[in-house]
């Protein structure tokens, strides 16, 4: 298998496995999560207001445990994303790099390895804590997961320094069948992708114009109408704010996960509209599947703002668009999977020279 | 390989680079004292509440608001750096379906090129500075890249709409 292939198939499946991981983990962690460092940071809230020091304490190691692992959790599907958008793109960067098809083969199991490692560490640091480590405040899992990362960097440096070989070295651009397609299902998905892409653009620019500020210090106040209610006794004043933080908590959640939703899925479909041609399946499904996943990108984002006025429902329909984005992915993975087996089996009947790309 | 879509695709590879040393330097060193700080800041207001201490409450959660206002920002910082390099890099490889002329599709790769990165300096210049210089750099590097944006999609629809394309 080539290094782009490699590349492609390792990318597309950390981007599904995060993706599938963030779905289980909204199902059945987040808003449990969330209840629960809502409980115990009103359980401080009284513990303050009964002037019982000792219960603040240990309300407030709950709540700092219950925020790692929802920390940690939403790391591990972000960054498996991340680096699985990153490994499509030096897929398709491949023939620009100026190195031979074996040092780029390493280079990608070796991304991969990392890419897998980093995520991985992330997710276990909630479980392995600081046993036996060396360090005070660094635990083994979190040494592995740097140790990830610095392995995607160092091989993306090694990349970029491919590239730079090529282009100092005035090479001819190799001719790219891929960067050539200007299919139906191709555009659809270029089209599609930077729309959402601007679309994300133009929330973030509102948000951060008209409620980023003021949730700032809405947050604070709130905090300190906690503490002053309780250190006043005044417990209505103290109930209040605890429902208003967490209202608060909630509509921060849902404007920033629908702008980064909105960029990342404009982002997939940019690439993946490179990719169609590798995607062995006829053209009526390529645009079923296009379709689909841009579909389900738009309804995602949306939904997931609409949280806080519909609620549950709202929520329900977020999760059923990141399945459609889930299923529409595998579905082109398995078109890559089965061009992948033509082209390999062809290259083992004539035993020849010219793998495909 | 034209200069606007090597200026993107380098430009964005490196600018990945930066952001996840970055943000590698951040978890190694930053993060972890960072959240130890917000959350003993905050407990710490709750305790002095408990207490019956004002001053102390008052101390705590000032110490809250600033650590946890720093520590937003650069976490915003990595991941705005590394997702603006990614965009630029996605450009930089369609960039040939933006069907303007290299000119003005080098003035658009520089535009997001800089764009990609002040905006994301403007956000961490506040973590020193809270007056309206910050502010406004990251204002101006996220219109750069904005209307770089869309410069882009309109060269893009220039394209599909012109005879014979496709």
């Amino acid at each position: 298998m080539s290094a782009r292939r490699l590349f492609l198939l390792g990318g597309i499946a950390l981007i599904l496995t995060g993706m599938f991981f963030g779905d289980i983990f909204a199902v059945f962690t987040l808003h449990q999560n969330a209840a629960q460092v809502g409980a115990n940071l009103a359980a401080a809230a009284q513990a303050a207001l009964a002037g019982n020091r000792q219960a603040v304490l240990a309300n407030f190691q709950n709540v700092g445990a219950f925020l790692e692992n929802r920390g940690t959790k939403v790391d591990t599907h972000v960054h498996m994303i991340d680096f699985g958008y990153l490994a499509l793109m030096l897929a398709i960067l491949q023939p620009w790099m100026a190195f031979t098809e074996s040092v780029k083969k390493k280079l990608a199991w070796v991304f991969l390895t990392g890419a897998w490692l980093l995520p991985v560490g992330v997710y276990l640091i909630h479980y392995v804590g600081l046993a036996h480590s060396p360090l005070k405040t660094i635990g083994w899992a979190s040494i592995a997961a740097d140790f990830g990362g610095l392995i995607v960097l160092i091989v993306t440096f090694v990349c970029l320094l491919g590239l730079w070989r090529h282009f100092r070295g005035k090479l001819a651009g190799p001719p790219d069948t891929l960067l050539a397609d200007r299919s139906t299902e191709g555009r659809m998905l270029f089209a599609g992708g930077i729309a959402l892409v601007l679309l994300g653009f133009f929330h973030g620019a509102y948000y951060a114009a008209t409620d980023l500020y003021m949730h700032e210090a809405q947050d604070y106040s709130l905090l300190a109408q906690m503490s002053t209610g309780a250190a006043a006794g005044a417990g209505a004043v103290l109930d209040e704010a605890l429902s208003g933080y967490g209202q608060l908590q909630g509509a921060k959640a849902v404007n920033i996960a629908a702008h980064a939703h909105s960029i990342e899925f404009g982002l997939l479909a940019i690439m993946l509209a490179f990719f169609q041609s590798y995607v062995r399946l006829c053209t009526s499904w390529k645009c079923r599947w296009a379709a689909v996943l841009l579909i389900g990108s738009l309804l995602l984002p949306v939904c997931v703002l609409l949280e806080m006025r519909f609620g549950l429902v709202a929520g329900g329909l977020a999760d059923v668009a990141g399945l459609l984005i889930i299923f529409a992915l595998l579905a082109m993975w398995i078109g890559i999977l089965r061009y992948t087996g033509e082209s390999d089996a062809s290259v083992r009947r004539t035993s020849g020279p010219g793998a495909p790309q | 390989m034209s200069g606007s879509r090597r200026l993107l695709i380098i430009g964005g590879i490196a600018l990945a680079i930066w952001g996840m040393g970055y943000g590698l330097w951040y978890a190694v060193f930053a993060e972890h004292q960072a959240l130890d700080n917000i959350g003993g800041s905050l407990a710490g207001s709750f305790a002095a509440a408990a207490d019956r201490n004002p001053a102390g409450m008052e101390a705590s959660l000032e110490q809250f608001r600033e650590a946890k206002y720093v520590y937003d920002r650069q976490v915003d910082v990595h991941g705005h750096w590394i997702g603006l390099a990614m965009l630029l890099i996605v450009l930089g490889i369609g960039f040939d379906r933006v069907n303007f002329s290299e000119r003005l599709k080098v003035v658009l790769a520089l535009g997001l090129l800089v764009g990609a990165v002040v905006f994301p300096l403007g956000v961490l210049l506040q973590t020193i500075s809270h007056g309206p210089l910050p502010q406004a750099v990251a204002i101006a590097g996220s219109t750069f890249v904005i209307a770089a944006l869309l410069g882009s999609a309109a060269g893009v629809v220039a394209r599909d709409s012109s005879p014979g394309a496709g």
